[in-house]
């Protein structure tokens, strides 16, 4: 169970400002990042698990600055994340994709099986990682991030490459992690997913935050469809 | 002017178009969209023969193409500004237009902005301004077809309002446009046909807001 | 203060030269992304063409000079690039390095066969023309020489920034999809600029040859100082470029005139080159963990544990059968194949698994047979002991280089073994005055060092496969296919690349070691900068992720130099058909052994 608090976090690229002093703060339970491409969404994840120092701004996690910390310390802490374009471990099986965070961590191999299990693509543990189809290859991130044990999880369009019946099963696990006590951040596009699933959307345009709320909050906000629907 | 028939194409082994048809008729506009992931960049890039087509057919003005490499393509009159800023960001502002060979007056009377910045570096302007720039070649090139891709994406609505009228200017004086957006309605008013992309097909009729807010409004 | 003048005109001269090589490597790089490494060999076997026509053919220089900078030069490029670099385009940049040195051995290869070893004293330009400037005196070839410098930055500095093309290959390395997108033609700029690139190397190789004396080897590796000049402009800026020729022209010319002359200081001027491409390489800023990976790689399969055991049974047991019957000549032969397929097999850990190009991996053999040569008697300790030294230096130059990957990290392996060449194999500190030990070896018949190399490549070979079957395998493989994944997940991607390059040392300082007590006496001659080359490539073209790659490799290595004093003739073909088939099979560095699994397989299904 972690809080996550990003405060005043501006990323610059040249002169191109893709994330423009945002604060905002992620409650256990599951939170939705939403916003029209280009808002600054990835940016921000890449900032928070500690890939992307921040031109100005930090990053607290339970109270602590992190925002000096490596990728590999936050992780330690309990930070997990996906790819929007797939970071999958290509030449590996899909099995020891996810040994490798296991052992990362220093948890036994054999929840491995478990895992995927889970996800639900234990049929795939012995393919090779990249020859798996982009649905399963998502999945394979996500069981691979929960290897790490974490408690807070960030998602990066997860249900791209789901079909229907997918996502609703992958609803219904989001609800299970967060029961489990996991913060989840979850960047997506289906709004099905995340107005039904979303305990708080934040919402991003142009790298600055625009509202955040309750999903029904959300869905109501003229600045929301203006920004969306044009 | 542009038909595809059944395309199919992806990266490796991952299919992104599953059977895409589509049919763009001389000298109008047609609006493709769609949420992230329905394969929109994937058709694009096809049409600008970027990707090769696994199966099916892509036609240009009748002819066959799906062999064609982009730069062929491009010299035949296919202008494709692909998503993100289509433009050489260490080049100044006049050297981009160079590229594009053409008189740059035109584009400097249609926007005055990039007369004053030409000597600048097209990285160091903003988001608009940079997509000016690259809306810039369907303006100077005098193509037959031009195909864009996410054309209001990360800009203020006032510059998507500017971008649009250049794309109705360039509709009556007779070019085939293809527009790819991914939520702004805008694209619908100037465009004489609308097609909605989910999943890798294309589908008629979609109403927006389901597609984008689900089955709740 | 004349002397300093003087020692600055010198520098500025040779800066000079380097500047137009190197100019020739960024235009090349930065258009079509291959960074050339056989970029010194074409300068060496254009100037090897010129010393054929100019004093060989007797035509006037300026005529020779046309001859080769302007049409033999050109050609050549446009041939790499149409049959090689073309199909490099895009591929990781292990292959296209790999290709890169594919040429360069093939091309000394052909220099040896077209031009047998010979003294070849080339008349500098314009030698009875000079001027004074105070008491020294500079003269014409060094007129010239500046002349070239500032008429090829002048000449660059037009191209790209006035002419149409040149701004089209600024466009291209800019953005090079895009460039497409709007009509230009990648290959014809592609295909230009290794046109320009290679004129550019004939250029600079033809002004250095009276400074360094036409010879394969010395004119290909002086392209290291370019290399650094190329990197001060981080393989992109033209003018930042040249500043680094001319600045390290000048730093290497004091360095002869102020160091002082004792024999170490001697051996480290000649290490100067490779001291500042290190430094250079140090303070390049920190690669970013690159997101958006490549994809996996189609790999051989791994092994079982089962089928591990019985290839092993099956292997011992074709040893053991040799022994008994071929003579004692063969059977140091073989041994000698399997102490190099153990050198392969540490290539396997470090390129196979690891994904890191070296190009210093023989360095390391070397270091293992000095410590076992300077112990004075081979036996299991100090064979270990070898290792162990060759682990703590690999480790060292991991830690060194923490902050880079990639090509930097390739050529920072390059300009460590040239600085360990220099400084340590080929003084007196490492072999002594005479430059040879005598090594006692561990047994005395050759059927016995058959089957104690084939005792140790079996332990290896398993411990290799243990590894990859293991946790530290699975990291490594982790961290190649994508590192930013591997650090969100908790594990700290430098220090395990730390562990690989040390492993990966130890189990070449270990063949080191046999090597040395295999030979007897053990030279600095075995061990010169050059020998890594060979050793990367024949680990290519016989499959570099697999065992079965490596001990195909080892006897590869072992046939190279037999058949070479079998057949004379066949001595400089080889080289050019080693050459040629790396730069061939660089794609596929599962190499040949994984065309007989895939034939096997195929039988089976």
């Amino acid at each position: 169970m972690s809080t996550l608090r990003v405060e005043g976090v501006t990323v610059r690229f040249g002169e191109v400002t893709a994330v423009d002093d945002v604060s905002l703060v992620v409650e256990p339970g599951v939170t939705g990042l939403i916003g029209p491409n280009g808002a600054g969404k990835t940016t921000l994840f890449d900032v928070i698990s500690g890939l992307r120092r921040p031109t100005s701004g930090r990053v607290l996690l339970d109270a602590a600055d992190v925002t000096g910390l490596g990728p590999h310390q936050r992780s330690r802490l309990g930070v997990a994340r996906t790819f929007q374009r797939l970071e999958v471990f290509g030449s590996l099986t899909v099995w020891e994709n996810v040994v490798v965070a296991l052992e990362s961590r220093r948890r036994p191999a054999k929840l491995a099986g478990e895992l995927l299990d889970r996800v639900g693509i234990g049929e795939f543990a012995r393919n090779q990682a990249d020859t798996v189809p982009t649905g399963a290859a998502r999945l394979l991130e996500l069981a691979r991030a929960l290897a790490t044990d974490p408690s807070l999880l960030l998602l990066d369009e997860p249900s791209s490459g789901l079909d229907r019946a997918e996502t609703e099963e992958f609803g219904e696990l989001l609800r299970q992690l967060s029961a489990e006590g996991r913060s989840v951040v979850l960047v997506e596009h289906d709004m099905d997913l995340v107005m039904g699933y979303c305990d708080h959307v934040h919402v991003l345009n142009l790298g600055r935050l625009l509202v955040s709320g309750t999903p029904d909050v959300v869905r109501a906000d003229a600045g929301v469809r203006e920004a969306y629907l044009g | 002017m542009i038909d595809l028939v059944d395309v199919h194409a992806g990266y490796g082994r991952i299919e992104v178009l599953r059977g895409v048809s589509l049919n763009v008729p001389r000298g109008t506009v047609t609006a493709l969209l769609g949420p992230n992931g329905a394969g929109k960049s994937t058709l694009v890039k096809v049409l600008s023969g970027q990707i090769r087509a696994t199966s099916g057919h892509v036609h240009l003005a009748g002819v066959h193409v799906n062999d064609a490499p982009p730069d062929e393509l491009a010299r035949a009159g296919l202008c494709t500004i692909p998503e993100g800023r289509a433009i050489f960001p260490n080049l100044t502002v006049a050297e981009n237009l160079r590229l594009m060979r053409g008189d740059p007056a035109v584009v400097y009377d249609r926007f005055p902005k990039l007369k004053t910045r030409r000597g600048q570096l097209a990285g160091s302007m903003s988001g608009g301004e940079q997509q000016m720039l690259a809306f810039s070649r369907a303006l100077l090139t005098d193509p037959a077809v031009v195909v864009v891709d996410e054309l209001s994406m990360g800009l203020a609505p006032v510059i998507v309002a500017e971008l649009y009228e250049v794309v109705g200017e360039l509709a009556r004086s007779g070019v085939t446009m293809l527009v790819v957006e991914q939520f702004a309605e805008t694209a619908s008013a100037v465009a004489d046909q609308v097609v909605v992309m989910t999943h890798g097909t294309v589908s008629a009729g979609h109403d927006l807001a389901t597609v984008y807010f689900g089955g709740t409004t | 203060m004349t002397a300093l003048l003087a020692y600055t005109v010198f520098g500025l001269v040779t800066g000079g030269a380097y500047a137009v090589v190197a100019g020739g490597l960024v235009l090349t790089y930065s258009t079509s992304k291959v960074f050339n490494v056989g970029h010194g060999a074409i300068g060496m076997v254009m100037a090897f063409l010129y010393w054929e026509l100019a004093e060989n053919r007797g035509l006037p220089q300026w005529l020779a000079l046309v001859l080769v900078v302007g049409v033999a030069a050109p050609l050549f490029g446009l041939v790499v690039e149409r049959f090689i670099m073309r199909r490099l385009v895009g591929a990781p940049v292990g292959i296209s390095l790999v290709a890169g040195v594919g040429v360069l051995v093939g091309l000394i290869g052909v220099a040896q066969v077209i031009w047998p070893p010979q003294a070849r004293p080339v008349r500098p330009f314009l030698d009875q023309l000079g001027v004074h400037i105070g008491q020294s005196f500079v003269s014409g070839h060094d007129l010239i020489t500046l002349l070239c410098a500032v008429l090829v930055a002048g000449g660059l500095y037009v191209l790209l920034n006035r002419t149409r093309t040149g701004l089209a290959m600024r466009a291209c390395v800019d953005a090079p999809e895009l460039a497409a997108l709007y009509g230009t033609r990648p290959h014809r700029l592609s295909a230009l600029s290794w046109a320009i690139g290679s004129a550019l190397a004939a250029l600079g190789g033809i002004l250095l040859t009276p400074v360094v004396q036409l010879d394969y080897v010395t004119m290909t590796l002086l392209v290291i100082t370019a290399y650094t000049a190329a990197l001060v402009g981080r393989l992109r800026s033209l003018p930042w470029t040249f500043a680094g020729a001319l600045g390290l022209g000048l730093v290497q010319s004091y360095a002869v005139a102020y160091l002082p002359s004792s024999p170490f200081w001697i051996s480290f001027r000649a290490a100067i080159p490779a001291l500042l491409l290190f430094v250079v390489l140090l303070a390049m800023p920190q690669s970013p963990l690159r997101i958006g990976g490549v994809r996996g790689q189609r790999g051989v399969a791994v092994p079982t544990a089962l089928t591990t055991g019985i290839a092993a049974g099956l292997f011992a047991a074709v040893v053991l059968a040799l022994a008994l019957l071929v003579d004692s000549v063969v059977a140091g032969q073989l041994a000698l194949a399997l102490v190099f397929g153990i050198v392969l097999l540490s290539m396997v850990l470090l390129t196979g698994y690891g994904g890191v190009v070296s190009l210093g991996q023989f360095t390391f053999v070397g270091i293992g047979a000095v410590t076992v040569a300077r112990l004075g008697s081979a036996s299991p300790v100090s064979l270990l002991a070898g290792a162990a030294v060759a682990a703590v230096v690999g480790a060292l130059i991991a830690l060194t280089v923490l902050r880079v990957s990639g090509l930097y990290l390739a050529l920072a392996t390059l300009g460590f073994a040239q600085l360990m060449d220099k400084l340590v194999l080929q003084s007196p500190i490492a072999f002594g005055v005479r430059g040879s030990l005598q090594v006692p070896p561990v047994v005395g018949s050759a059927t016995g060092q058959l089957l104690v190399a084939a005792g140790v490549f079996v332990l290896v070979g398993i411990g290799v496969l243990a590894i990859r079957r293991g946790r530290l395998g699975r990291r490594m493989i982790a961290v190649k296919d994508s590192s930013a994944a591997c650090a969100t997940l908790g594990l700290n991607v430098r220090w395990i690349r730390v562990w690989v390059f040390s492993l990966s040392a130890a189990i070449a300082g270990l063949a080191g070691g046999l090597f040395a007590q295999l030979r007897e006496t053990v030279a600095a001659s075995d061990f010169q900068l050059f020998n890594n080359l060979p050793l990367l490539l024949f680990a290519v073209i016989a499959g570099v992720t697999s065992v079965s790659g490596a001990l195909l490799g080892g006897v590869l290595l072992m046939l190279l130099p037999v058949l070479q004093s079998g057949f004379p003739a066949f001595a400089g073909v080889a080289v050019v058909l080693l050459g040629v088939a790396a730069a061939g099979l660089a794609r596929d560095p599962n190499g040949l052994v994984s065309w007989g699994f895939r034939a096997w397989t195929w039988r089976r299904a």
